[in-house]
């Protein structure tokens, strides 16, 4: 059952949204936020874990400093100030995936608050999205659950649980409500995610990959009459975990509020699901602000100090900024505003410089980011960056063209081997005998053929229509399987017809 | 009954690095002692869950084989090495059951030594086993365990006290020289005062509690239990100090304990008597002996002050709403997911939350449950700050109490319970008596500082032993092994013998006639 929409167009007419976001992110610190085990992603489930990580009875946690100081790090780099002195407390709720049955979070005084972030829209204007805090806990266990239609708990014959990512560091990134995006806010929401998830990488804090969850945001959206200052009732869609779905479940929750709100009927204030093949959101649990999770100080741990020493040696560590970053970026590319812009919104800023850092030109980075691969994502509804196409891929596949081994029609062939998982583009040429033809003696061969096969045009070429010779490059090519270089080709047919190209 | 088990820890170590006995036939005498006395759930003492002898006996012919090699193998002994200790079974041991007395742990075996455990093991001193508690250390009387009560060497019929039970009366009972125990509100200086031994806690922080079973995080504390002051000096030292993997152990702990033990001066000494603590609902008999203590030292030249720590009449109140918060937290992951018992619903549907709720039904007895409930209440929306926000306002009452106390005295002093050992059954049905018992030694925890017990005398009503309890500031342990090594020497004097001389002679016999 899908639930109605109004027209995107037709929403905005009526209604005003107002966005506000939890971005989770995953912090790649050695071990975990309260553990010395392994904070290590794709491991055998339940091997990453400890006595700790499985809440068995005695443990106690002891919190992590590197943790610490990436999440003051992260503060930093969102304006936000710092707590000189903040607490954990216990966030209570029975589930199978939180071993010790509460989560260990900070709940009223985060390690970072009252930031801003300036995210950047297509068009290049700068949208200011206010941080309410930014706040450290750690992560739950994975649950699979087996059996059942769904892939939900609810009517799973078993589940199964992977506590690996129990007690991973996590930073929560809480918004303000962000008003007056308008009709912007499918947009601005995947940009103030990008933006986010730019910062983390570039602060070398996370590993910052959505698709493996280092990433993973809460989208809250509700909408109210223009005007009106009061906010309508809000549904928060979780774990939408890539760009692209950001954007489709925000503009998607804008549509169905609309609908809802247009009938007269109210919005339930709720969790949705967002379903990646339906591109809409189904709904999950009521969720009402007066949830109760008994939150009281975490005993077992004493609160966090940072001395303003500290967290001024923490801020000159800081890496250059994002904003800086891009200006100093398209200046050594050489990338028009619009090539520039292109590239940050597909998501590929990251992938190019390292293509570039790799040894490609970034010219050549460029066209096969924004070319091929964007095609290929595209058709494959996916982002860029989730492909599995790496900056070595691309690197080694320039050096196989500039070789002269492949032309560029090989080389999609060459990609088409690499992502069905052949190997290396070297690996994928040999085992699909995929290099260009440069035997003369073959080629010659193939020539004599071509030229037997249609002599009239054979006259026309020594008769000075050198146009023609088109049509007998066009018959080697067939015959080579479009292993042949076409110039070297077109030289050949010359010779051979004796005529002066 | 041989003599071996009748010496204390520091004597048994000097017999030790003498060579005059082995700690084999010392575990073997305790061993023997244990199976002659603790009997089981219906008979005897019954302090012991189990009982490891393999790995004491293993323990202690490698102290022997270190000592007839000689050289650093014997010189890097630690002194109590080839010293039998019994542990409380709320501390978790590679290679034994940890129940915490509880159903719900039944046959879990930890995959982690505590903190304090590998310092006994470093130190090689043989375990005996695991002591009995009320569950979840929740409780006075140790009635509350789900594996049966322990009863009082002085009088079978009678409590041992509680949650400690069973390590106190192991200890009274010459099945051990020495026990680990917990306090969170008394569960080590109250059984030692019902016990006629010497228990206690140590500043908050001073031992980790690393492997320790949580009940109340801000107020559990692991700590030695007795015969000796001396000994308990010898274990406080070798147990304490900072552990990394407990952020609230103390940097700075305490050091000198078993020097102020053995150098026992009050002379010039201030020793404050907390009015609060005394009077009224105090056995007349708790409260002569008590006074005698006073009259002991005053002699020996402390000086008797009057000390008023208003606050204390709400320490009770206070304790009964952040103990129970924090052990509704401590106590979620007990759900059957992942170790200990799982029991599954008898009908309906088979859900996740309904095999959580039919374990914990099964696994938890009523007072587990009580507290459970009571600190889930507490911390509830709507109520917390009225609750356990009220409740930590009284805690920083009870600080500044101490506060002004200590700058008028140097120690503290009360009766460590306000009444004897009572019968078995006799408070089961009457959790608000039965929470009365720690009245005085509550205050001790909400604030962190240390206090110890040891035996005061008998009570003339009831010829049972009564405790003192002595309380120091925080950091400053050694203030109580000195004070209280002076204080038992002289009624040791008095009394012509340590106290449990006094205790009527258990039979074997007697225990397996009756089973």
């Amino acid at each position: 059952m899908t639930d109605a929409t109004l027209s995107f167009d037709v929403a905005m007419e009526k209604f005003d949204p107002v966005l506000g976001f939890e971005v989770h992110v995953e912090l790649n610190t050695a071990t975990k936020m309260f553990s010395s085990a392994p904070n290590v992603f794709g491991d055998e489930p339940n091997t990453n874990v400890n006595e700790v990580d499985l809440g068995l009875p005695g443990v106690l946690p002891v919190v992590n400093k590197k943790a610490v100081e990436s999440s003051i790090k992260i503060g930093l780099a969102l304006n936000c100030r710092i707590a000189e002195s903040c607490t954990f407390a216990r966030k209570h709720y029975f589930y199978p995936d939180t071993p010790k049955n509460f989560q260990t979070s900070q709940y009223d005084d985060p390690i970072a608050y009252d930031g801003f972030l300036d995210v950047e829209l297509s068009d290049g204007s700068i949208f200011r999205v206010e941080i309410e805090r930014a706040h450290m806990e750690e992560d739950a266990g994975k649950l699979t659950h087996m059996g059942g239609a769904t892939g939900r708990i609810q009517g799973a014959d078993f589940s199964l649980v992977d506590y690996n990512r129990a007690g991973v560091p996590l930073v929560e990134i809480v918004t303000k409500p962000i008003q007056g995006a308008g009709s912007r806010a499918p947009e601005l929401a995947k940009a103030y995610v990008a933006a986010v998830r730019e910062i983390v990488k570039n602060l070398g804090v996370s590993d910052a990959k959505m698709e493996r969850g280092n990433v993973r945001c809460d989208a809250n959206v509700s909408l109210r009459p223009y005007g009106q200052e009061k906010f309508g009732t809000r549904s928060e869609t979780k774990n939408v975990n890539s760009l692209r779905a950001v954007e489709n479940a925000v503009r998607f929750e804008i549509q169905r509020h609309a609908a809802v709100l247009d009938s007269g009927n109210t919005i339930v204030q709720e969790t949705r699901h967002w379903h990646e093949d339906t591109k809409s959101t189904t709904s999950g649990r009521p969720k009402s602000d007066a949830d109760d999770y008994r939150y009281f100080p975490e005993p077992d741990l004493l609160p966090i100090l940072a001395t303003p020493e500290w967290v001024e040696s923490l801020r000159a560590e800081l890496p250059e900024p994002p904003a800086a970053r891009r200006k100093r970026l398209q200046a050594d590319w050489g990338y028009t505003d619009l090539e520039f812009r292109d590239v940050v919104n597909a998501g590929v800023l990251d992938e190019i410089e390292e293509t570039v850092a790799a040894g490609a030109s970034a010219a050549v980075a460029r066209k096969w980011w924004m070319g091929e691969i964007a095609r290929r994502a595209k058709l494959a509804d996916v982002d860029p960056v989730a492909l599995g196409v790496t900056p070595a891929v691309v690197v080694e596949l320039d050096a196989l063209i500039r070789s002269g081994a492949i032309n560029d029609k090989l080389a999609r062939e060459v990609l088409d081997g690499v992502l069905a998982g052949e190997g290396t583009p070297a690996d994928v040429v040999q085992s699909r005998g995929l290099a260009v033809v440069s035997d003369d003696g073959v080629l010659q061969s193939a020539i004599d053929t071509a030229l037997a096969a249609q002599p009239e045009v054979a006259d026309k070429i020594r008769a000075g229509k050198i146009q023609a010779v088109g049509a007998i490059v066009g018959g080697v090519m067939k015959v080579t399987k479009g292993q042949a270089d076409a110039g070297r080709v077109r030289e050949l047919i010359l010779k051979t017809l004796g005529v002066e190209g | 009954m041989t003599d071996l088990i009748k010496h204390s820890a520091a004597a048994l170590a000097a017999k030790l690095a003498a060579k005059e006995v082995s700690a084999v036939e010392v575990t073997q005498a305790h061993l023997d002692r244990i199976a002659a006395v603790d009997g089981d759930a219906e008979h005897g003492v019954h302090a012991f869950l189990h009982v490891n002898t393999e790995q004491a006996l293993a323990v202690a012919a490698e102290v022997d084989g270190r000592r007839a090699r000689g050289g650093s193998d014997a010189a890097d002994l630690h002194e109590l090495a080839g010293v039998p200790i019994a542990v409380k079974d709320l501390i978790v041991t590679i290679g034994q059951p940890t129940t915490a007395g509880s159903k719900i742990l039944q046959g879990w075996h930890s995959p982690y030594d505590a903190t304090v455990v590998k310092k006994l093991r470093a130190a090689r001193m043989p375990i005996l086993g695991k002591t009995n508690l009320d569950e979840f250390a929740m409780g006075s009387s140790t009635e509350h365990s789900a594996y049966g009560p322990t009863r009082n060497p002085w009088d079978l019929d009678r409590i041992p006290g509680g949650s400690g039970g069973g390590s106190a009366a192991a200890v009274a009972a010459f099945e051990a020289p020495l026990a680990l125990g917990t306090d969170t509100g008394g569960s080590i200086r109250q059984p030692g005062a019902v016990t006629g031994t010497v228990g206690v806690k140590p500043t908050y922080g001073g031992v980790s509690r690393y492997g320790a079973i949580a009940m109340a995080s801000s107020l559990d504390q692991i700590g030695p239990v007795s015969r000796t002051v001396l000994d308990s000096a010898l274990l406080h030292e070798l147990i304490g100090g900072h552990d990394p993997y407990d952020s609230t152990s103390l940097t700075d702990p305490s050091t000198g304990l078993v020097a102020a033990a053995r150098i026992g001066n009050v002379k010039g000494l201030r020793i404050g008597v907390v009015q609060e603590l005394g009077g009224e609902g105090y056995q007349a008999g708790v409260l002569a002996r008590f006074n005698e203590s006073l009259d002991l030292l005053r002699d020996a030249g402390a000086q008797i002050v009057e000390v008023s720590c208003p606050n204390f009449v709400y320490a009770l109140g206070a304790y009964y709403l952040i103990m129970p918060s924090e052990a509704s937290s401590n106590l979620a992951k007990f759900d059957g997911v992942r170790f200990g018992l799982r029991t599954l619903p008898a009908d309906g549907a088979m859900t996740i939350e309904r095999v959580m709720a039919s374990t914990r039904a099964a696994g938890f007895g009523d007072e587990v449950k009580r507290r459970i409930i009571l600190g889930t209440y507490a911390l509830s929306a709507g109520y917390y700050d009225a609750y356990y926000g009220s409740a930590q306002k009284v805690r920083t009452l009870i600080q500044r109490d101490f506060d002004a106390a200590f700058a008028h005295a140097d120690v503290l002093i009360s009766p460590t319970a306000p009444t004897t050992a009572f019968k078995l059954g006799e408070k089961l049905d009457n959790p608000l008596a039965m929470y009365l018992n720690d009245v005085a030694t509550i205050p001790a925890n909400m604030a962190g500082v240390p206090g110890l017990s040891l035996p005061g005398g008998l009570a003339d009503e009831d010829g049972l032993p009564i405790g003192i309890q002595l309380l120091a500031p925080a950091r400053e342990d050694a203030r109580l092994y000195r004070v209280g090594a002076v204080l038992e020497e002289l009624l040791e004097e008095r009394w012509g013998g340590p106290i449990l001389n006094m205790a009527p002679e258990l039979v074997a016999t007697q225990i397996m006639e009756a089973k």
